[in-house]
């Protein structure tokens, strides 16, 4: 692998490492298998590219993706806790109607950003740095701040509180908190950082497209498991720190799996979607085969 | 002084599996009143209890905690005033969570969680004071995962939780039945001291007549819904498992009186 397809998977893997974040706060921290993302992170591309376009600037724009992100996220907690929706279907119909409104937004199917300014253009200007060294650069910082910012979070009295909603609700009811508020608040912050995550895309590939979201649930499902697999998951700092690794790896491996050929074949980037199910299908069957192999030697 | 007028609850309502759990149940509890209940299987101890946490909406009735009427506040909101201990080991504390960080939310029970940060530094001295109480040397293990802990220790440590705040009203929903006859022994023990100390008012549920003789300074027995026996002081502290017994049969012969009636 070359240094510039490295940087390239590095940038990748800060660039969709929000989103990675976000997946896992609904997915392992509030046990809430959430689809909205592949629906939130293009609103996030479409709403920062709108914005751009309409004169803001390209951090203001990313502001305003992680915003449309939160209500998004809202939503499905609503229809979820209010209604009493099931989780799934909450997310898919929230997905669904994403699509539509993201069409709205930009009033096409997707949108160019050439010539715009981007953070991307501003992070290499400051820096004096190439892009390809600088963006992974900007990207990686922007996601240590998240992550840090979560970490300090889930130590608060409201965090412990969020946690205990995912593993245990009639306790935490018991302790007095509204669950259903949590729900809401947690599922609205994991698509924030879901749309913010397509912002920073947008504004990288220089175009947002409607349908750019497809898959987003799956790669952030394999980036969380291939993060707890290779540096574990003991304490949540220690997950969280995980799952934006997880995200790298994730895209380093794609990066690997493109440069594969065997004879006439290889893999295009059209196969990614079938390759990661399988990955996430594997490691999700893994740990019941290891339990049965441990349960038959045992014998 | 809590006060239930009028528990109705039905399930199922208008189908052929339709239940009255609870029918037009009053009771009142003076300060410091430790009421076991007893009663068979499906007789509303448990459906009662619930009722009482909010776990459900009634169909009619009215809950009244000392001052406020908490007919109409949802089961997080009562829980401000009212700590509770389950059945099973598993509901009272979150596995994933230290011991002093199930011990920091139950210190926030009914107050504004905000950013503070949750583990307070200044706090650990006085759950270590708690735990040891305990006398099961968790005071030592504030960093253990809490779902490293026996069935047991995680019930005395529910019992701390739900009493760390001082509570109106207690609820214990056979919160020894899960536990080994010793564990449950001291489970019971650590109940009847906390109970003690703090003058609190509690409902207990349980299925051991002697446990409900022995603690608690009332008695009531539920039946079909209703509440058929309530006895307290003297007559309570005279009362013998046998009694209970005897009470038990005259409530299932008047069923098979019933039952024949129909047949004949």
């Amino acid at each position: 692998m070359t240094t510039y397809a490295l940087l390239g998977a590095l940038e990748q893997g800060f660039a969709y490492g929000l989103m990675v974040i976000g997946v896992y706060l609904t997915f392992r921290v509030l046990d809430f298998p959430d689809l909205t993302v592949d629906g939130s992170l293009p609103l996030g591309a479409s709403v920062s590219a709108v914005a751009i376009t309409a004169g803001h600037s390209s951090v203001t724009a990313i502001f305003m993706a992680t915003a449309a992100g939160f209500v998004a996220g809202a939503v499905t907690g609503i229809l979820n806790t209010k209604f009493k929706i099931l989780h799934l279907l909450a997310s898919i119909l929230t997905m669904i109607a994403l699509y539509s409104i993201n069409l709205r937004i930009m009033g096409r199917p997707n949108m160019t950003l050439l010539g715009q300014d981007t953070v991307v253009d501003w992070f290499a200007g400051v820096s004096g740095l190439v892009a390809y060294v600088s963006t992974p650069i900007l990207f990686g910082l922007i996601c240590v701040v998240a992550v840090a910012a979560l970490i300090w979070f889930l130590h608060t009295e409201l965090g412990l509180a969020f946690l205990a909603t995912g593993d245990n609700k009639q306790m935490i009811t018991s302790q007095g908190v509204n669950t259903d508020s949590i729900v809401i608040f947690g599922v609205g912050l994991s698509n924030a950082l879901v749309a913010a995550s397509g912002a920073l895309v947008a504004q990288n590939q220089g175009a947002a497209d409607v349908n750019m979201g497809v898959g987003t649930i799956i790669a952030g499902l394999a980036s969380v498991i291939i993060g707890e697999t290779v540096f574990g998951d003991k304490t949540i700092s220690r997950a969280l720190i995980a799952a934006l690794l997880g995200s790298v790896l994730y895209r380093v491996a794609i990066a690997l799996a493109l440069g594969l050929k065997l004879g006439s074949f290889s893999i295009t980037p059209s196969d990614l979607n079938l390759i990661t199910a399988l990955l996430v299908v594997v490691a999700l069957v893994m740990p019941q085969m290891k339990r049965k192999m441990m349960a038959g030697r045992a014998k | 002084m809590i006060t239930m007028t009028g528990i109705t609850k039905a399930f199922h309502r208008g189908d052929v599996n339709e239940v009255l759990a609870l029918n037009n149940v009053d009771l009142s509890i003076n300060d410091g009143d430790f009421i076991t209940i007893i009663g068979s299987n499906g007789a509303g101890k448990s459906t009662f209890l619930n009722a009482v946490a909010g776990s459900f909406p009634l169909d009619a009735g009215r809950i009244v905690l000392g001052e406020d009427d908490v007919t109409n506040w949802p089961e997080y909101k009562r829980a401000s005033l009212i700590g509770r201990v389950f059945q099973d080991p598993l509901l009272g504390t979150c596995s994933g969570a230290t011991i002093e960080q199930n011990l920091a939310m139950a210190v926030k029970r009914g107050k504004r969680r905000g950013l503070g940060l949750g583990v307070k530094p200044a706090e650990r001295e006085f759950f270590r004071e708690k735990l040891a109480v305990l006398g099961l040397g968790l005071e030592d293990r504030l960093k253990t995962s809490t779902g490293l802990l026996s069935g047991g220790q995680r019930q005395a440590l529910t019992m701390l939780m739900a009493t760390l705040v001082r509570p109106r009203l207690l609820l214990l929903d056979e919160h020894t039945a899960a536990l080994d006859p010793k564990t449950g022994g001291m489970v019971l023990d650590l109940t009847a001291e906390i109970v003690e100390s703090q003058n609190l008012s509690a409902l207990m549920v349980t299925h051991n007549m002697a446990q409900a003789i022995s603690l608690g300074n009332r008695l009531i027995m539920f039946h079909r819904g209703e509440i058929v026996m309530d006895i307290a002081g003297e007559e309570k502290r005279n009362l013998k498992v046998e009694d209970l017994l005897l009470r038990f049969s005259e409530l299932r012969g008047e069923e098979g009186f019933s039952d024949r009636m129909l047949l004949c």
